[in-house]
């Protein structure tokens, strides 16, 4: 059956604690950050964007498994901060990874969700045996206008996954989406940042397609939150993911490991993808896992995922490459100044 | 000044994936690539040869005044690296300047080495981090 063969996860070291943030714009830290349940996010560094973090994902992947990269017949990388608006930032990890000549690639955009996309892409492709493995990408460099409600949380990183259908570290199951056409997140083509409609984002945008995605789901599979060990959300703060586990019927503790976003913040396309990565790292063979991504736009994909014994088995490698909470570790807090020239806010002469 | 289009695609395979070169004879590895051992000459054999990136800083220094397409990077560590292999390459290491040390263990990553202005293609690359 299709399933997870490795993954790998990579997030910046640098970090802006929100309350330098509020400090810029004479906000109230804890009002905002009571209001969110973020502390701090990732900053990319100087040279970092969102290829190389794919490719640092895609080779900490790699460097659990062996697995011939010449094997991968297909590299989807979902962002809504690609480097280039015309070349896909696949082929430069396909490059990387040394899975070039023979292979698809292209480039996924669906606001949060263009990762969770990608991995039913490759689920597809590996069912039908077009390829033998999938590599599905969600990685971010998010932006947020100065100011502007996103700036504390949009952050940077990304998470690689492997798909196929050989002794897969976790089973897919089975994976289900709900969208519409919801105008409650955009960025139009020219544009240094996106826009939203505020509160708008919530209940016609985050939960009415998390919860339309869940039931489907629950229905096609008999399952309740009760049968899994684990749950995930798309994470833009910590409030929305809690609500609707609890609206749903997931209890706190089912969702811990995966919420990450307290110390990460936002990685966009990068969100619920680390969050099942970190979920990865503690899991033991027969957990389950419930995943539920969500994309302004708007949709949610989500999948029933059971862990396998081949997560403790010699052909599977956790600590080769680092775990998310390894990632997390040491960061290096900048202020707001120094995040500013990270992020290219700074006009310089040309 | 950018480097022509041609000239990076012709490097991806060094830039992104430390592609050098080996003499199958005297087992020799060579970066950048050489089509020709210099000791075995005729009788050497070259093949193609992915080092393993991991290598050991040899010498280092802080550039404080760069040239234009790097001045955005300033201050930044420049560092003489030796491959576990031989062969030495000078390379950028993302750390502290304060945090680089002679005989430090370091590791490949990928990052983005300089872009040809705002619409001009942008350069990826190895650049090197601390391993220890």
């Amino acid at each position: 059956m299709v399933g997870i063969i490795t993954y790998g996860v990579y997030i910046p070291r640098y970090r802006i604690k929100v309350e330098e943030i509020t400090r810029v714009w004479g906000a109230n830290a804890n009002d905002i950050t009571g209001g969110l349940g973020v502390f701090s996010k990732s900053v990319p560094d100087l040279d970092e964007d969102t290829a190389t973090i794919a490719v640092e994902a895609a080779r900490n992947a790699l460097a659990r498994r062996d697995i011939d990269p010449g094997d991968i017949g297909a590299v989807y990388v979902g962002s809504e901060s690609h480097p280039y608006a015309v070349k896909p930032t696949a082929c430069t990890v396909g490059e990387a990874i040394c899975a070039t000549p023979f292979m698809t690639a292209a480039d996924y955009e669906f606001a949060c969700k263009a990762g969770t996309a990608a991995i039913q892409t490759c689920m597809g492709l590996a069912t039908s045996g077009m390829i033998r493995f999938g590599l599905a990408i969600g990685s971010d460099v998010a932006q947020g206008a100065p100011s502007d409600a996103l700036e504390y949380t949009a952050a940077a990183g990304g998470a690689a996954y492997v798909i196929g259908m050989d002794d897969p570290i976790a089973l897919i199951h089975r994976t289900c989406s709900f969208t519409t056409d919801t105008p409650d997140f955009w960025r139009r083509e020219g544009q240094d940042y996106p826009r939203h409609g505020g509160r708008f984002t919530g209940e016609p945008g985050y939960f009415r397609h998390i919860e339309g995605a869940v039931r489907l789901l629950f229905e096609q599979t008999g399952k309740c939150p009760k049968d899994y060990t684990y749950a995930v959300f798309h994470q833009p703060n910590a409030k929305f993911p809690q609500r609707v586990a609890k609206v749903l019927g997931f209890l706190p503790e089912q969702i811990r490991p995966g919420l990450v976003v307290p110390e990460l913040g936002n990685t966009y396309s990068g969100s619920s993808m680390i969050g099942l990565a970190a979920t990865l790292d503690v899991a033991k063979p027969g957990d389950r896992i419930f995943v539920a991504s969500f994309g302004s736009g708007a949709g949610s994909d989500a999948f029933d995922i059971e862990v396998t014994d081949a997560i403790e088995s010699g052909s599977f490698r956790r600590d080769a490459a680092p775990l998310v909470g390894q990632l997390l570790a040491n960061p290096i807090y900048i202020d707001y100044a120094r995040y500013a020239r990270h992020k290219g806010k700074i006009v310089m002469q040309k | 000044m950018a480097m022509s289009v041609a000239r990076f695609w012709r490097k991806i395979p060094q830039r992104y994936n430390l592609v050098g070169t080996t003499c199958t004879r005297c087992g020799q590895c060579f970066f950048p690539p050489r089509s020709f051992c210099p000791d075995c000459r005729r009788a050497g054999n070259i093949v193609d040869y992915r080092f393993s990136g991991k290598g050991t800083v040899v010498t280092h220094t802080v550039i404080r005044t760069a040239s234009e397409q790097f001045e955005q990077m300033t201050p930044y560590v420049l560092a003489i690296v030796k491959l576990d292999e031989g062969p030495r390459i000078t390379a950028q290491l993302v750390c502290a300047p304060d945090e680089v040390r002679i005989g430090m263990r370091v590791r490949p990553v990928f990052r983005k080495i300089a872009a040809d202005g705002k619409s001009g293609v942008i350069y990826y690359g190895t650049k090197y981090a601390p391993a220890e």
